[in-house]
């Protein structure tokens, strides 16, 4: 394998998380909900992925048990902002603590014990070629599912009578609700999605990017998650360039380190989220465009009024 | 956290009832960077904590707090410890300098303890272990295990701490082979189980054929053991995580020194000091040596020997810094000062030192 295939195989790790938990949130913040609890919904999905492979021995398994512990964290969150009408701010946040405070304990007898690595799949003939071969079609299942999420996701919300509802709800949810919408069930289903999402990023932490199970090991990513859907002005195409971006420019500065390129790490280490700002901004550029993407009732309670 | 949490909610029930019913001496709080299951260094401290609570039992209180970001999160914490009547305090990180020395000084009736850093007071003492010399015999053992001649180093921050590790690392590893090659990556994270990982594949894709770190988690030892490459543990033995990888691992026996210091407090005898110990009390260990040949184990365990005894110095002339100037000649070794402000790197390192 030549460096730059290991560079690119190296990239795609780091990215799909991001990847994976910014299209989630991409989904709930279009349907008018702002869940900061991204970074619990996946550690929980870390350690619940990693506990499930271990004990059955099967990584698909993990799979499923880090899906449904998201989606069971998103709809507590789901069940007191929505139908307690809490505020999303302060539940969210809350249910990051939680997470993390929770998947600590729960994990405590899994820490140091060895893994079930998710195997990489190749696609037959795409994983043969030069260069990207490696990296995009001989993955693991997670990787895969990234790309497809991102595709299905823009596709659902631009293209299909779902997203248009989905963003009717998030735009303006007292419209939404005189046309006879239910606005909490497409919120909730929103929420659910995005706990999915998490959960799936936070099993890819655990049974590919790194096989183990350690406390906190999400290290702030479901916040570079959240950042990353705001700065893509909610497009998923562009979550899609951000993640990557960041992931890459990541990686090249630790390649650079090890050349020796005697560029400051501490401005190696910054480069990243400077880089996909500056790019998302620019290319996010239009601000009219940015203004309609704005789910404009993002954060406000609904309370139906009979 | 949930225990910070859970802990106030019962706190609030039981509040009358435990104010009334404490009958513990002394309470012995414990500031930590990371969380206590890191297996690394943190996970080392709460080690010292267990012994303390062992030791004195029902005389004392040990109170915790975890994931204590290095900065004004800092002080708020340990400033909340000490209102809540806790009388002797270990704040566990370098970064927690400062905030810890401005809470002593509103504080003057707390006993204060700072690992690694060098600002004191009458009610701060700091301590801090010698674990380069841990890392020179790291340095002896990868030269002589690495086919390629290249070690991969992930460091955190650079500090004076842990350019002396690669700076002894490499001194240990050109006493074996002057040739020795070291790539350094700094990830700038004390602890990020996917950065650290990051690392360790870049490091191995350029060659690295050995891995070291100075940052907590055990990601890159399971990195090298994926890839067919050795490596060394960090703070606490983590060849659970690594069987087939790890060689050694410095491990940071705190246990000795909070049990010391904690009867100090008791006994009236406390006063602010500072002490730097390394191999030869103990403070400093190396846990079994595994995936070496025996000859390799044999000449890691003299070199260990040697130091403990204080045969051997690990930072001995001559030592020449990077572009070529002496710093110490034959027969001398750098002073502790010395050591304690390193900002340079020895000759042979491949890197530009962060400033």
């Amino acid at each position: 394998m030549s460096l730059v295939e290991a560079a690119l195989v190296t990239i795609v790790a780091a990215s799909t998380p991001l990847l994976l938990a910014a299209i989630g949130e991409l989904v709930v913040e279009r349907s008018g909900v702002l869940n900061l609890g991204v970074e619990g919904m996946m550690v929980m999905g870390a350690v619940a992925g990693f506990a499930a492979a271990y004990t059955v021995g099967s990584a698909t398994l993990g799979i499923v048990a880090a899906v449904v512990t998201g989606i069971a964290m998103s709809l507590l969150f789901a069940f007191l902002t929505q139908i307690l009408a809490a505020n999303q701010v302060a539940t969210g946040l809350a249910l990051t603590l939680f997470g993390l405070g929770l998947s600590g304990l729960v994990g405590e007898p899994f820490t140091g014990l060895p893994g079930v690595k998710l195997e990489r799949i190749e696609i037959p003939l795409l994983s043969d070629l030069p260069i990207v071969g490696s990296a995009f079609f001989a993955q693991d299942v997670l990787v895969y599912a990234s790309f497809i999420l991102t595709i299905a996701t823009a596709f659902v919300l631009s293209r299909t009578k779902t997203g248009l509802v989905i963003r009717a709800v998030g735009i303006n949810h007292h419209s939404a609700h005189a046309l006879g919408y239910k606005v909490i069930a497409v919120r909730c289903a929103c929420i659910a999605f995005g706990g999915a999402c998490a959960g799936l990023a936070g099993a890819h932490l655990s049974l590919a990017y790194t096989t183990q199970w350690i406390e906190s090991m999400t290290a702030g990513r479901g916040w570079i998650a959240l950042a990353l859907v705001v700065f893509a002005t909610w497009v998923p195409g562009r979550v899609l360039v951000g993640a990557y971006l960041f992931g890459a420019v990541w990686i090249m500065g630790l390649y650079a380190q090890g050349l020796g390129a005697g560029i400051p790490p501490q401005l190696l280490s910054s480069l990243p989220y400077l880089a996909t700002i500056v790019a998302l901004v620019l290319i996010s550029g239009d601000r009219i465009l940015a203004k309609a993407n704005t789910p404009a009732c993002l954060g406000q309670a609904f309370v139906p009024d009979r | 956290m949930y225990k910070k949490y859970t802990a106030m909610a019962v706190g609030i029930v039981l509040a009358a009832v435990s104010f009334v019913a404490s009958a513990a001496d002394l309470k012995v709080g414990f500031i930590y960077v990371g969380p206590i299951g890191d297996h690394g260094w943190t996970y080392q401290h709460d080690q010292g904590r267990l012994a303390v609570e062992k030791e004195f039992g029902d005389r004392i209180e040990t109170i915790y707090v975890e994931n204590i970001p290095e900065g004004a999160d800092a002080e708020r914490a340990i400033t909340r410890l000490a209102r809540q009547g806790v009388g002797l305090i270990f704040t566990t990180s370098f970064g927690f300098m400062d905030p810890t020395i401005k809470v002593a000084k509103r504080f003057p009736d707390v006993k204060f303890e700072h690992a690694t850093g060098y600002k004191r007071s009458d009610n701060v003492a700091t301590y801090s272990a010698r674990f380069y010399e841990g890392r020179y015999v790291n340095g002896q053992i990868a030269a002589r295990m690495s086919k390629s001649g290249v070690v991969g180093y992930i460091a955190s921050f650079p500090i004076p701490e842990v350019v002396r590790g690669i700076n002894a690392f490499m001194l240990g590893a050109q006493s074996v082979n002057p040739d020795f090659q070291v790539k350094v990556v700094w990830v700038n994270s004390w602890f990020d189980p996917g950065k650290e990982a990051d690392a360790a594949k870049v490091l191995i894709d350029q060659g690295a054929d050995v891995i070291t770190q100075h940052t907590d988690s055990p990601a890159p030892l399971q990195i090298a053991q994926e890839k067919g490459a050795l490596a060394f543990g960090q703070a606490s033995n983590m060849f659970e995580f690594a069987p087939k990888a790890q060689v050694s691992a410095i491990v940071n026996n705190w246990a000795p020194y909070y049990v010391d210091r904690v009867r100090a407090v008791m006994d009236g005898t406390w006063a602010s000091q500072d002490v730097w110990r390394g191999m030869a009390e103990g403070m400093v260990e190396m846990a079994p040596y595994t995936n070496i040949p025996d000859d390799v184990a044999e000449m890691a365990r003299q070199t260990q020997a040697k130091i403990a005894s204080g045969e051997m110095h690990v930072f001995s002339g001559p030592i020449k810094k990077q572009d070529g100037t002496m710093v110490i000649g034959e027969g001398e070794h750098l002073d502790d000062q010395t050591l304690l402000g390193m900002n340079w790197y020895v000759e042979g390192i491949d890197d530009t030192l962060p400033q």
